[in-house]
C-alpha cells in the first residue's frame, strides 16, 4: 500500500479500522472482537481481517447469530473492566439487540451513579447505494445520537477511521462507531477513492466530538458526514466552476456534536446546506438546522437546506434508490434554489 | 410447591443457621420498612419487595465466594443486602437521595456495586441475563475461577434472549449459574398460564446445559444446590441452571391489585412454608438459640433498617448538577 511515489500509505477505511483496533489489541490485554464472522471470514466489511491470525479465536470471537446476547455480555464484560469491541454487522439489526445497546450499555453508567464504566465499541455498518432494500442499507445516525449515554461517531476517510477508532477503544464510555459501506474501500461496494488516504502506521487518536473543516470558502457552508462528505466535496468542485465558493464541514462525531465549528462557519458563509444520507425527518439533518437558528437566525443570508434521504422505505430497485439518495448534483441545485 | 428437596442437605453449624436467620430478616424487615416509606410517599416507581423469597439469595450467597459475581432484575434489594451493600445507601436509593447507591439517579431498580461485585439491578425483564454471561466471560477470559449468579424470573424465563444466552454460554463453558427465581407469577400472569412446559430448569436440555429444581423456601436446600451449581462452574464445566421454586408474599410491585391470587393461598404459604420461620424452627428445635437470642437479633436488625431509614429521609436530595454526571464514565 505504500506509495512509493508519495511516501504515502493509502489505506481503505477497512484496513485502518483493522490496523487501529490490531495495535489495541497488541497494547491492552482487555481488548476483545466479538461478532459475527469477524473471526475467519475477517468481517463482512473487511474491517477485522487478519486479526483472528494474530491474536486467535479467544480475543477475536464468531459469535452465534444472537445480537441481543453478544452486544449485552460485552457490556457486561465491560462493566467488569475488559474493553470489547463488538460488531453489529449491519445498523438495521439494532431492531434485534436496541435494548442491549440504550437501555443497558448507554444507560449503566449514569444508572450506577458512575460506579460500573461501559468501555465498549459497538462498530456497525451503515449506508445503501448497492441494491440491497431497507433492512440492509439505512444510516439510523438519528436513532442512535438521539439517545443520551453513548457517543457516536462515522469517519469519511481511512486516517479519521484510524484515529477515531483507536480513540474509542481508550475511551472509557460507550462509543458507537458507524462506518459507511459505500467508504469501506471493498470493490463489491464501489470505491469512493476519496475516502482512501494517507494514514501513519503509529498509532493515533483522532478526538471525538470534534468536527473538520475539510474545505474553506466564503458562500455557502455544506455540512455533512462518511458519505455526505464526498457527496458535498464534489459538489464543492462543481459549485467552484460556477465561481460558487464552498465551504465544507466534515462532523466527523455526532455524539458529542461539535456544533461550534458548524456556527463558525456559517457566520463566515451566511448560507447552509446539510447533507445527510438518513431519512429527512427528525435527524441529524434537523439537529443542525436547529441548532444554528437557535445560535443566530441573523446570520443566516437564507433558509437553509437540507439534502436527505426521502422518508420512505428503501427500495431495492436501482434506479428507485439511486433516485432517493444525495448526490453532488442536488447539493448544488439546492444551493441555486436558496 | 416444589417437591421438599432434590438435594441432599449437608449438616449445618449452629453459626450457619444464625446467619441465615440474621440475613433473612434483615432482608424481610428492610422490606417491610420500604413498603412503609413507599406508603408514606418517600420512595417512587413501582417498588418490588423481595418479602417471601429471602431463603433463594441467602442460600446461594451462602454457597459464594470472595469473589464471585451476581447481577439481578428489579426485584433486587434483597441481593444486595444478601451480598453485603450497605442498607443506608440502598434506602437512600429508594427514596431517591444524595447518599443512595447511585446518587438517586437509578432508583429501586437500578443499583451497582463494583466493590461487592453485584452489577445491577436492571429494569428490563430478561435483560441481564446476557450481562451476566458476559461477566462470566470475562473471568473466563482473565483466567479466574470465580463464577456468575445471573437471576432472573419465571417471567424473564420466556424472553428469547434468555435462550439466546444459554446457547452461548454453553458452547463458551462460561462459569455462570443461572437461578431461577420461580415465583410463580409473572407479575399476575401464573407459570400454568404462560408455558406448556412448566419445568423451566430442563429447557436448559435443549442447550446442553444441566440443573435442577430446589425448595426455595429451604435455605439449606438452596444452599446445598448452590453449592453444586458452583462446584460445577469453577471446575471448568460451564453454566448450571437452578429453578428455585419460591413466592412472593406482596404484590408483584406496589400497584399489584392482588386479583390474580387468593388472599388463602398466600396465606397458606405465610404460614406453612415461610422460609424465615423454618429456619426459626430448626433454630429452637435443635436448642441452638433461645427465644431471647433471637429476640436480641430482632432488634438488632430493626435498628440497622430504622438506622437506614433515617439515613435515607434525612440524605439530601441531589443536585440537579447531578443531572449532567455519569452521563459518561469520568476521565480517570
Amino acid at each position: 500500500m505504500l506509495d512509493t511515489q508519495t511516501n504515502e500509505r493509502r489505506l481503505t477505511i477497512a484496513r485502518a479500522m483493522a490496523e487501529a483496533i490490531q495495535q489495541e489489541m497488541q497494547a491492552d490485554e482487555r481488548v476483545f472482537v466479538m461478532g459475527e464472522d469477524i473471526g475467519a471470514l475477517g468481517g463482512v466489511f473487511g474491517n477485522t481481517r487478519g486479526l483472528v491470525d494474530e491474536f486467535g479465536r479467544e480475543r477475536v470471537r464468531d459469535t452465534p447469530i444472537s445480537e441481543t446476547a453478544f452486544i449485552s455480555a460485552a457490556v457486561g464484560a465491560a462493566m467488569d473492566g475488559m474493553r470489547p469491541v463488538v460488531e453489529l454487522m449491519f445498523v438495521d439489526f439494532f431492531g434485534v439487540c436496541f435494548d442491549a445497546i440504550y437501555n443497558l450499555m448507554a444507560k449503566n453508567t449514569y444508572f450506577s451513579g458512575g460506579n460500573c464504566a461501559v468501555p465498549m465499541v459497538l462498530m456497525t455498518s451503515t449506508g445503501g447505494g448497492y441494491s440491497d432494500a431497507g433492512q440492509h442499507s439505512q444510516c439510523l445516525y438519528g436513532t442512535f445520537a438521539h439517545l443520551p449515554g453513548m457517543k457516536v461517531v462515522s469517519p469519511s476517510n481511512a486516517y479519521d477511521a484510524k484515529g477515531l477508532m483507536t480513540a474509542a477503544m481508550r475511551d472509557d464510555s460507550p462509543v458507537v462507531y458507524m462506518f459507511h459501506k459505500g467508504l469501506q474501500g471493498m470493490g463489491w461496494l464501489g470505491t469512493e477513492e476519496g475516502a482512501i488516504v494517507d494514514t501513519p502506521e503509529t498509532g493515533y487518536t483522532v478526538e471525538i466530538g470534534k468536527a473538520r473543516v475539510v474545505r474553506e470558502g466564503k458562500d455557502v457552508t455544506l455540512v455533512g458526514l462518511a458519505m455526505g462528505v464526498h457527496n458535498a466535496l464534489k459538489a464543492a468542485d462543481k459549485l467552484a466552476e460556477e465561481g460558487v465558493s464552498a465551504e465544507v464541514v466534515d462532523l466527523v462525531s455526532l455524539v458529542p456534536l461539535d456544533r461550534e465549528t458548524v456556527l463558525n462557519s456559517v457566520a463566515k458563509t451566511g448560507r447552509l446546506i446539510v447533507v445527510d444520507e438518513d431519512y429527512h425527518s427528525y435527524g441529524v439533518s434537523g439537529e443542525i438546522i436547529a441548532s444554528v437558528c437557535e445560535h443566530d437566525v441573523s446570520k443566516l443570508k437564507a433558509a437553509p437546506k437540507r439534502v436527505t434521504y426521502p422518508d420512505v422505505p428503501i427500495p431495492y430497485a436501482r434506479h428507485m434508490e439511486q433516485f432517493c439518495l444525495p448526490n453532488p448534483d442536488k447539493i448544488v441545485a439546492a444551493y441555486k434554489a436558496m | 410447591m416444589a417437591t421438599r428437596k432434590t438435594t441432599k442437605k449437608p449438616n449445618i453449624s449452629a453459626e450457619e443457621l444464625l446467619e441465615y436467620y440474621r440475613d433473612m430478616l434483615l432482608i424481610r424487615r428492610f422490606e417491610e420498612k420500604a413498603g412503609q416509606l413507599y406508603g408514606m410517599g418517600l420512595i417512587g416507581g413501582f417498588c418490588h419487595l423481595y418479602i417471601g423469597q429471602e431463603a433463594v439469595v441467602v442460600g446461594l450467597e451462602a454457597a459464594a465466594e470472595e469473589g464471585d459475581k451476581r447481577v439481578t432484575s428489579y426485584r433486587d434489594h434483597g441481593h444486595m443486602l444478601a451480598c453485603g451493600m450497605d442498607p443506608k445507601g440502598v434506602m437512600a436509593e429508594l427514596t431517591g437521595r444524595e447518599g443512595g447507591y447511585s446518587k438517586g439517579k437509578g432508583g429501586s431498580m437500578h443499583m451497582f456495586s463494583k466493590e461487592k461485585n453485584f452489577y445491577g439491578g436492571h429494569g428490563i425483564v430478561g435483560a441481564q441475563v446476557p450481562i451476566g454471561a458476559g461477566l462470566a466471560f470475562a473471568d473466563k477470559y482473565q483466567g479466574n475461577d470465580r463464577v456468575t449468579f445471573t437471576y432472573f424470573g419465571d417471567g424473564a424465563a420466556n424472553q428469547g434472549q434468555v435462550y439466546e444466552t444459554y446457547n452461548m454460554a454453553e458452547l463458551w463453558d462460561l462459569p455462570v449459574i443461572f437461578v431461577i427465581e420461580n415465583n410463580q407469577y409473572a407479575m399476575g400472569t401464573s407459570v400454568k398460564r404462560s408455558t406448556k412446559s412448566p419445568s423451566l430448569w430442563e429447557r436448559g436440555a435443549a442447550y446442553g446445559i444441566p440443573g435442577e429444581a430446589v425448595d426455595g423456601m429451604d435455605v439449606l436446600a438452596v444452599k446445598a444446590a448452590g453449592q453444586k451449581a458452583v462446584d460445577h462452574c469453577r471446575a471448568g464445566k460451564g453454566p448450571y441452571i437452578l429453578e428455585v421454586k419460591t413466592y412472593r408474599y406482596r404484590g408483584h410491585s406496589m400497584s399489584d391489585p392482588a386479583k390474580y391470587r387468593t388472599r388463602e393461598e398466600v396465606q397458606k404459604m405465610r404460614e406453612e412454608r415461610d422460609a424465615i420461620e423454618h429456619v426459626r424452627t430448626l433454630l429452637l428445635e435443635g436448642k441452638h438459640a433461645s427465644e431471647d437470642d433471637l429476640k436480641a437479633i430482632d432488634k438488632e436488625i430493626k435498628a440497622t433498617v430504622n438506622e437506614a431509614a433515617e439515613f435515607a429521609k434525612d440524605s439530601p436530595e441531589p443536585a440537579l448538577d447531578e443531572l449532567w454526571t455519569d452521563i459518561y464514565a469520568e476521565v480517570s
